[in-house]
């Protein structure tokens, strides 16, 4: 256990972590007054310092996000958080809000402060009802303790914080379609540039950061640079948390330092379900190409995760063991991406439709052998020639399926339909519930 | 204009970069698929249109790009990056990777794509079948379940849309809301289900619609008039130029076998630039009208009118004319040409300066302000104006593409508009107008309010501002004291083109001044004559309430004019020149059928006096344009003008040249004040919707399905007097009769009541005698 370092998730298991008062007891917003006693730029200077890299998947320095914006143009900058978590089998912003929606609220504050930003959003996905009521809870104790509106702790700023529900859509993670859907319009990507530094919210000069991105900013500021960064691996500096999932005996959120491997995480969590061993997982959600029980040792940091031919994304483990078909898996996994496609560009619009499509004859063992390298055909197709990401991820678990698994492709062809038993992957299988 | 004589001018930074292996040079901000266009290469785009924000949405247009050596990791879109110096481009002509993505993007919008091509009205004329051909794949390895929807969606009566067909580019929704300011139609619903949609009961009521289903690539937004009524390649298509206003749109019409079966869009950046409105591009069915008029008639001793040969209906029209003491009606929408036929008519062959195009208001001030006061603007100083000044003028319904041409200002650069008007319309609030609130016959004030304009900015005046005492004196001076280009805006598309060619009781051709010896002397050596008339002619209203004896009369509907024209009219010997019969049928003594527009050559000058010519689209050899006639008519009575071909008149008329002498300075008028006196009474103001009763639109009912309610507008305040709410019905009445309409509580001066002039239950000078400018009583209905 010795592994874990409990900083964001620390109070969790205190009855009242989500108070303002069991937030200050174990030191919360102490952070803000530090922050609001230096100047902006040196709050700036000192996260690009700690080499803290966003959190939310793409793993850029947040520091030089904040120093982007342009400084001294007389024009109002925005904060906005983005907390639209939607990828199959990221967990990890919904729990922080649940169980410390303080510790968001002290790094949103810190960060408006150092991009001069009077105004900050957090974007929520719609479905997390239970979410939204607390940070909303949450938000209104803070306004009560003068730590929001005018005149923050008599320090001269004032921020205005807008909590906004999304309508349930995947792409609004996107943070230029979260900036549109915030506008009132319907979520879809923008062409960029504009960067959203130079024109985002209302065409203004904004910041977008993940959740936890902003959440692990007060402990840099209470701790230091040399504390966070003796966290880590070179570059991917400091802690985070890891949500393991699927056939794992303990699932849940693991805070660990980056470069933590799966095997020491396993170890944690309790190991795979009894009797079964591991198939395969996704190092970051269902968007970045999964790996095999040949990857438990790759160091998981922005660059081992890379080297190994994925991607950290947002550390969400998806565990599945033997009893998993894999092409089942994928299909579920497309139909998300052709449920959730905004319809913008063609390569995503039209290309999830069809993956489906290919991808439901496959399972149910129609089709040659020709088929998978058109799949594969048709995601060379798609990787990359989209609009944004999204597609990119619709496509990812299947080349990497592919690369891992072709003869259970196969196998299902040869069958002529799927040769596993859907039951047995199910957690309740083995408490004989049918 | 080559690139280079361009940068000289505007001084633009050039950018040199290489596109498959060849080096082209073009100004900075240009996109890599407009660089690749001035080298000939065409790389394949579906979304991508030159007049539109780039949006990226297609990715047809996929290249791969290095700058500097350094490569992108895969191929962008080159329809929204700009060329860059050093920056090496390979198209699908010269990247395999390039040319793989495109035709994986093109497979990819074929999978939910019908094969419907041998009915689709787009078929023969797609982009989407072209570029298949060109740049996708030879066979589709879909063979999965297509999307299909319910078709076709009629979003409004006029646009039909089959959701299956469209790739979601994007081109309409962005034409609607950053050319046309509507934005009615918005992508609706997310992944392979999106599509294009209107709210609810709100159709596609833009005037500039049909420019949507023009841009479409695809066959998924069609008119509903043309819906399955040919294929491109039966049509013959020719260059035309569009009669019903005097924007000056470039058009193409499309023939088959003799008929009309659609006019699109021309392509002219200094006017139109691809754009049109929906009247101009659906209003044609007039042509086609039951009540066409084939043969010349005369009126019988029983005073029937008869069909009668050429040669007898000359001869009553000749002798008719002869000693008579005459004058000529010309109308707004003649040709150049036409016009021009009708002037040198009424000089050579009637002798006399009696001739007038002017069918509506028309003053002595606007005479002398038309003679004095030379319009300088055109749309090229809209793009640079630092503010647009609007008098007595409503763009979008008088003049569409001015209208676009300032929104387009607008909405680039924010550019302040002014409106002096009585109320805001809904051009104006797009226009972000700053409205300077004026009862109607009132503005002369507002005008003269007017500061800060300098000779960056545009004053474009309409037509109606002839209907108040002392406004066009107010302008004249206002451009005399600024410097501003001044833009005269008449709504019909003759009339700019009748002043040059001299259809004016106090102008010859060439502008030249009735009054002046020299430009008498001009026109007689030119025309063989010993002398022209001298003394200023009668007017239109004059004309009609004199004792002249006949009168010749091209396309005018009395009722354009006043109440009582018709009557007076009656009197008198009409020869009329028609192509459809009308009121002025129905007292002509003589009456000669003409060629409509599409089935004769001419021009028109549009409202910056630009020439817009254009050559038959329909060839009918029984109609003749107007000159023609008029032409053997004169040979008739023995006093020839000598211009037997259109061809003739233009050269004749180019030949004369323009005025060079001094013109007459405008003599000013004061204004006076209309004032209403009660509270139950109001002060009327109108003007014509673009889609009305307008004649030139008649038997185009989908066309009229789009045009906007009638309504009267009134102010809260008054609303609150007469005690009625929004859609109530209220009675605008005076002395001469009444209207009665559906009320819309608008920003609108608190003594005035806005109707439209000509539409439907509200045809002002036929139920209440006057326009505007004058006291109406106002009462809840």
């Amino acid at each position: 256990m010795s592994k874990l370092t409990p900083v964001l998730s620390a109070n969790w298991d205190q009855a009242d972590s989500f108070t303002i008062e069991g937030y200050k007891r174990s030191g919360g917003y102490t952070a803000v007054g530090k922050a609001l006693a230096m100047k902006p730029d040196e709050v700036i200077q000192m996260v690009k310092d700690s080499g803290l890299r966003g959190r939310g998947g793409a793993g850029f320095p947040t520091g030089n996000k904040w120093g982007f914006i342009p400084q001294g143009d007389n024009k109002e900058h925005y904060f906005v958080v983005n907390a639209d978590e939607s990828e199959p089998g990221t967990c990890k912003d919904t729990p922080l809000m649940m169980a410390n929606p303080h510790v968001l609220i002290e790094g949103v504050i810190i960060g408006s402060y150092a991009i001069r930003a009077n105004y900050a959003f957090i974007y929520i996905r719609g479905e997390v009802t239970h979410v939204v009521r607390r940070v909303q809870q949450a938000i209104a104790d803070a306004y009560k303790a003068g730590l929001l509106g005018k005149n923050i702790l008599g320090k001269g700023f004032d921020l205005e914080l807008v909590l906004h529900v999304g309508a349930g859509a995947y792409i609004c993670g996107e943070e230029t379609a979260l900036l549109d859907s915030l506008e009132g319009f319907r979520g879809q990507p923008r062409l960029r540039p504009p960067f959203p530094a130079i024109a985002g919210l209302y065409a203004k000069p904004t910041v977008v950061n993940n959740v936890e991105s902003v959440a692990s900013v007060p402990a840099i500021i209470n701790n230091g640079v040399a504390w966070f960064t003796a966290m880590g691996t070179e570059k991917s500096k400091g802690f985070t948390l890891y949500s393991l999932s699927g056939h794992v005996n303990n699932p849940g959120q693991f805070e660990a330092p980056l470069g933590i491997t799966l095997r020491q995480l396993l170890e944690i969590s309790g190991g795979i379900r009894s009797g079964h061993k591991l198939k395969f997982w996704t190092p970051g959600g269902s968007s970045t190409p999964i790996f095999t029980d040949a990857h438990l040792d790759v160091p998981l940091d922005y660059e081992g995760v890379s080297a190994a031919g994925s991607m950290l994304g947002t550390k969400a483990l998806q565990i599945f063991d033997e009893t998993t078909c894999v092409v089942r898996a994928v299909l579920r996994w497309t139909e998300f991406y052709k449920h959730e496609s905004c319809g913008k560009c063609t390569p995503c619009r039209e290309g999830t439709w069809w993956l489906v499509q290919v991808l439901k004859d496959l399972e149910a063992g129609k089709g040659s052998a020709a088929d998978l390298d058109k799949l594969l055909d048709l995601c060379d197709n798609i990787m990359g020639r989209s609009f944004c990401a999204l597609a990119d991820g619709a496509a990812s678990p299947i080349i990497s399926s592919l690369q891992y698994f072709r003869q259970e492709y196969l196998d299902h062809l040869s069958a002529g339909s799927c040769p596993f038993d859907p039951a047995a992957a199910t957690l309740f299988e083995s408490a004989g519930v049918r | 204009m080559s690139i280079q004589e361009l940068s000289s001018e505007q001084k633009v930074e050039l950018i040199t970069c290489v596109i498959d292996g060849f080096e082209v040079t073009v100004p900075k901000g240009t996109l890599v698929i407009r660089a690749a266009e001035k080298l000939g290469i065409q790389i394949p785009r579906f979304c991508d249109h030159p007049l539109l924000e780039p949006a990226g949405a297609c990715r047809q247009c996929l290249v791969d790009i290095e700058i500097n050596g350094r490569a992108f990791p895969k191929p962008q879109a080159s329809c929204t990056i700009p060329v860059e110096n050093g920056m090496i481009v390979k198209t699908q002509l010269t990247s395999a990777v390039a040319d793989k993505a495109q035709k994986g993007v093109m497979e990819l919008l074929l999978i939910n794509h019908p094969l419907d091509c041998p009915v689709c009205d787009k078929g023969g004329e797609c982009p989407l079948q072209n570029q298949a051909m060109s740049n996708g794949r030879g066979e589709s390895r879909f063979e999965g379940a297509k999307r299909t929807f319910e078709k076709p969606v009629a979003i409004s009566s006029q646009v039909l849309l089959d959701r299956e067909r469209c790739v979601l580019c994007a081109r309409c929704t962005r034409f609607s809301e950053q050319i046309a300011g509507d934005p009615f139609i918005t992508l609706n619903e997310r992944g392979a289900l999106q599509q294009v949609g209107i709210y609810e009961d709100e159709p596609f009521n833009s005037y500039y619609s049909g420019n949507t289903v023009q841009i479409c690539p695809v066959g998924a937004l069609t008119g509903t008039s043309y819906r399955f009524r040919a294929r491109p390649f039966d049509l013959v298509s020719t260059e035309s130029a569009c009669e019903h206003c005097a924007s000056g749109c470039a058009m193409r019409t499309d023939v088959r076998r003799g008929k009309t079966l659609r006019r699109l869009a021309g392509e002219d950046p200094s006017v139109n630039e691809e754009w049109n409105c929906d009247k101009g591009r659906w209003a044609f069915k007039y042509e086609v009208a039951k009540n066409r008029i084939t043969t010349p008639l005369i009126r019988d001793s029983n005073g029937q009118l008869r069909e009668a040969s050429w040669p007898e209906a000359l001869a009553v029209a000749a002798a008719g004319l002869k000693e008579a003491r005459a004058g000529v009606l010309v109308g707004g929408r003649a040709t150049v040409e036409d016009a021009y036929g009708y002037s040198k008519f009424a000089r050579v062959t009637l002798g006399s300066n009696n001739i007038d195009f002017r069918a509506r208001v028309q003053t002595q001030e606007e005479l002398d302000f038309l003679t004095s006061t030379p319009s300088t603007a055109a749309y090229s100083d809209i793009d640079k104006a630092d503010h647009v000044l609007l008098i007595n003028f409503e763009p979008e319904d008088e003049s569409p593409i001015v209208f676009l041409r300032i929104y387009k200002q607008v909405h680039k650069r924010s550019i302040k508009v002014t409106s002096i008007a009585a109320l805001s319309s809904r051009g104006s609030e797009k226009l972000n107008a700053n409205l300077i609130k004026s009862a109607a016959g009132n503005e002369v004030a507002a005008i003269n309010s007017i500061t800060g304009l300098t000779n960056k900015s545009v004053v474009l005046v309409g037509e109606r501002a002839a209907e108040t005492v002392g406004a066009l004196s107010a302008v004249a001076n206002l451009i005399q004291k600024t410097g501003a280009k001044l833009g005269w805006i008449p709504r019909r598309a003759g009339e700019v083109g009748a002043i040059t060619a001299g259809a004016l009781p106090n102008l010859l051709p060439g502008k030249r001044p009735i009054t002046d010896a020299a430009a008498r002397v001009d026109l007689s050596t030119a025309w063989s004559v010993d002398s022209l008339p001298t003394a200023q002619g009668m007017d239109t209203q004059e004309m009609i309430n004199s004792d002249l004896q006949a009168l010749v009369i091209g396309g005018v509907d009395p009722m354009d004019i006043s109440a009582d024209a018709k009557v007076k009219l009656s009197k008198k010997f009409i020869v009329s020149l028609e192509i459809r019969q009308s009121d002025i049928t129905e007292i002509a003594s003589v009456v000669f059928p003409v060629a409509a527009v599409v089935e004769k050559s001419g021009s028109f000058m549009d409202w910056q006096g630009k020439v817009r010519k254009f050559e038959a689209a329909v060839e009918q050899s029984l109609n003749r344009s107007d000159v023609r006639i008029l032409s053997i008519l004169a040979d008739e009575i023995g006093k020839p003008i000598n211009l037997p071909t259109v061809k003739s008149a233009r050269a004749e008329l180019e030949s004369l040249g323009a005025w060079d002498g001094a013109s007459p300075s405008m003599k000013s008028v004061a204004g006076t004040e209309v004032k209403s006196l009660s509270n139950d009474e109001a002060i009327l103001t109108s003007w014509r919707n673009l889609l009305d009763k307008g004649s030139l639109q008649d038997g185009e009912e989908n066309l009229a399905g789009t045009a906007r309610a009638s309504v009267a507008v009134i102010s809260k305040f008054r609303a609150n007097n007469l005690g009625v709410r929004e859609s109530d019905l209220v009675r605008v009445s005076n002395s001469y009769g009444a209207v009665t309409l559906p009320c819309v509580i608008g920003d609108i001066d608190d003594s005035s009541i806005w109707l439209p002039r000509n539409s439907i239950n509200s045809q002002l000078i036929r139920n209440l005698g006057v326009v505007g400018n004058s006291v109406v009583k106002v009462a809840k209905a």
